[in-house]
C-alpha cells in the first residue's frame, strides 16, 4: 500500500499525459451537428434556376439525398466541384444544392461554367434555411434519410478520400434500410 | 509617483481603445434600455460557431453578424432569453454555450473543482491532525541498544 502511494503522482501524471496527448489529435472545429436525428427543417423557397418553381421540404422526401451547401463566393467549394459532379454520376443518391447567401446570377453562370451536379440548387440568399440547418459556412454536406431525418452533417470539402470513408459506409446503410422498409 | 500614474493612465488609455476598435459596429436601435442591455449580455454569453474562441459580440465573420442579426430579431419579436438560447442550442448545439448547461455530459465540468478541492481540504486535514508517535515508540528497543554500543565502541 504504501509504496503505491508512492508512484501514484507517477501514475497520475501518465494518465494526464495518455489524455492531453490523445486531445493533440482531436479537430476541435469538428462538432457535433444539433441537428443530426431531427427531422428535415421546413422551408419555402425559390430554385437558383427558376424563381417561379418553389420547393420545400416535401420536394426532397422519399431517397436518400445529399444536400451540399455551396456559394460562388466560396474557395473550397470550387475545389469540391469535380467530386460532387461525379457523386452525381453515381445513381445511388440524389444531390441537392443549397445556394447559400450568394448572388443569384453568379450562382447560374458557374453551375454553366463548371457543369450542374444538383437535380436543383435551393436559393436561399437571405441564408434562413442555412441558418434553421445551422450552416455556419460552407460548404456544408447534410445527409437525408428517406424519412427526411437528418443522419450527418459533414463541414468542409469533399473529395475522393473524404467520401470513401465519410459517405460512402453511411449511404449504403441508409440505403439497406430502405430496401428493408425501416 | 508621477510617472506611475502616466504610465497607469496610458495603459487604461489603450485598453479601452482597443476594446473599441476590436468589436465590430452594428447599428441596432432598441426599444428600451433593458432590450439593449439584453442584447449585449446575450451576445456576450453566446459564442461564434465558426471562430471557437470569440463570442458573438467579438467576431467580425459574417455567421456572427448573421446570429447578432437573428438575436436581434428574436428581441424584437419579445422571444425571453431561455427561448433564444434554445433556439440557438437547437440549431448550433450545445457549443454555443460559453455557459455549459448542467447536465450528465458536464457534471465533471461544473463540479470536478468543487471535489478536488473537498479531496485537497480533506487531506490537510488528515495530514494535520494524525497524531504524533507516541514518544514510547521512539525508544531504542533492546536489542537495538546493544547494536549501538558495539558500533560506536568499535570507534
Amino acid at each position: 500500500m504504501g509504496k503505491l502511494i508512492r508512484f501514484l503522482p507517477l501514475i497520475l501524471v501518465i494518465a494526464l499525459g495518455a489524455v492531453l496527448y490523445r486531445g493533440l489529435s482531436l479537430n476541435p472545429q469538428d462538432m457535433p451537428s444539433a441537428l443530426v436525428g431531427k427531422t428535415m427543417p421546413a422551408f419555402k423557397l425559390q430554385t437558383l434556376n427558376n424563381s417561379d418553381k418553389i420547393v420545400t421540404q416535401a420536394d426532397l422526401l422519399g431517397d436518400v439525398v445529399l444536400i451540399n451547401v455551396w456559394a460562388t463566393w466560396c474557395p473550397t467549394c470550387k475545389y469540391e466541384h469535380p467530386y460532387l459532379v461525379d457523386i452525381a454520376k453515381d445513381a445511388k443518391v440524389k444531390l441537392y444544392g443549397l445556394n447559400y447567401k450568394d448572388d443569384r446570377v453568379a450562382a447560374q453562370q458557374w453551375l454553366q461554367h463548371y457543369e450542374d451536379p444538383y437535380v436543383f440548387s435551393i436559393f436561399d440568399d437571405k441564408g434562413m434555411l442555412g441558418l434553421d440547418l445551422g450552416v455556419y459556412g460552407a460548404p456544408e454536406t447534410f445527409v437525408i434519410d428517406h424519412h427526411g431525418i437528418i443522419r450527418k452533417r459533414f463541414a468542409g470539402a469533399i473529395d475522393t478520400r473524404v467520401w470513401r470513408r465519410e459517405f460512402e459506409p453511411l449511404i449504403a446503410q441508409l440505403i439497406e434500410e430502405k430496401k428493408q422498409g425501416k | 509617483m508621477r510617472l506611475i500614474g502616466i504610465l497607469i493612465l496610458t495603459m487604461v488609455f489603450t485598453f479601452s481603445t482597443n476594446q473599441v476598435s476590436a468589436s465590430p459596429v452594428d447599428t441596432y436601435e432598441f426599444q428600451d434600455e433593458v432590450t439593449k442591455i439584453r442584447f449585449q449580455a446575450l451576445s456576450k454569453e453566446l459564442r461564434c460557431p465558426k471562430c471557437q474562441n470569440q463570442n458573438l459580440s467579438g467576431s467580425n465573420s459574417p455567421i456572427a453578424a448573421d446570429l447578432r442579426r437573428e438575436l436581434y430579431e428574436l428581441l424584437q419579436q419579445g422571444k425571453a432569453d431561455i427561448e433564444i438560447v434554445n433556439f440557438m442550442v437547437d440549431r448550433y448545439g450545445e457549443f454555443v454555450l460559453y455557459r455549459p448547461r448542467v447536465s450528465q455530459l458536464t457534471y465533471v465540468l461544473w463540479f470536478g473543482p468543487a471535489v478536488l478541492i473537498l479531496f485537497g481540504i480533506i487531506i490537510v486535514i488528515v495530514i494535520v491532525r494524525r497524531k504524533p508517535v507516541p514518544k514510547e515508540a521512539l525508544v531504542l528497543t533492546k536489542a537495538q541498544q546493544e547494536k549501538l554500543n558495539s558500533l560506536t565502541k568499535n570507534k
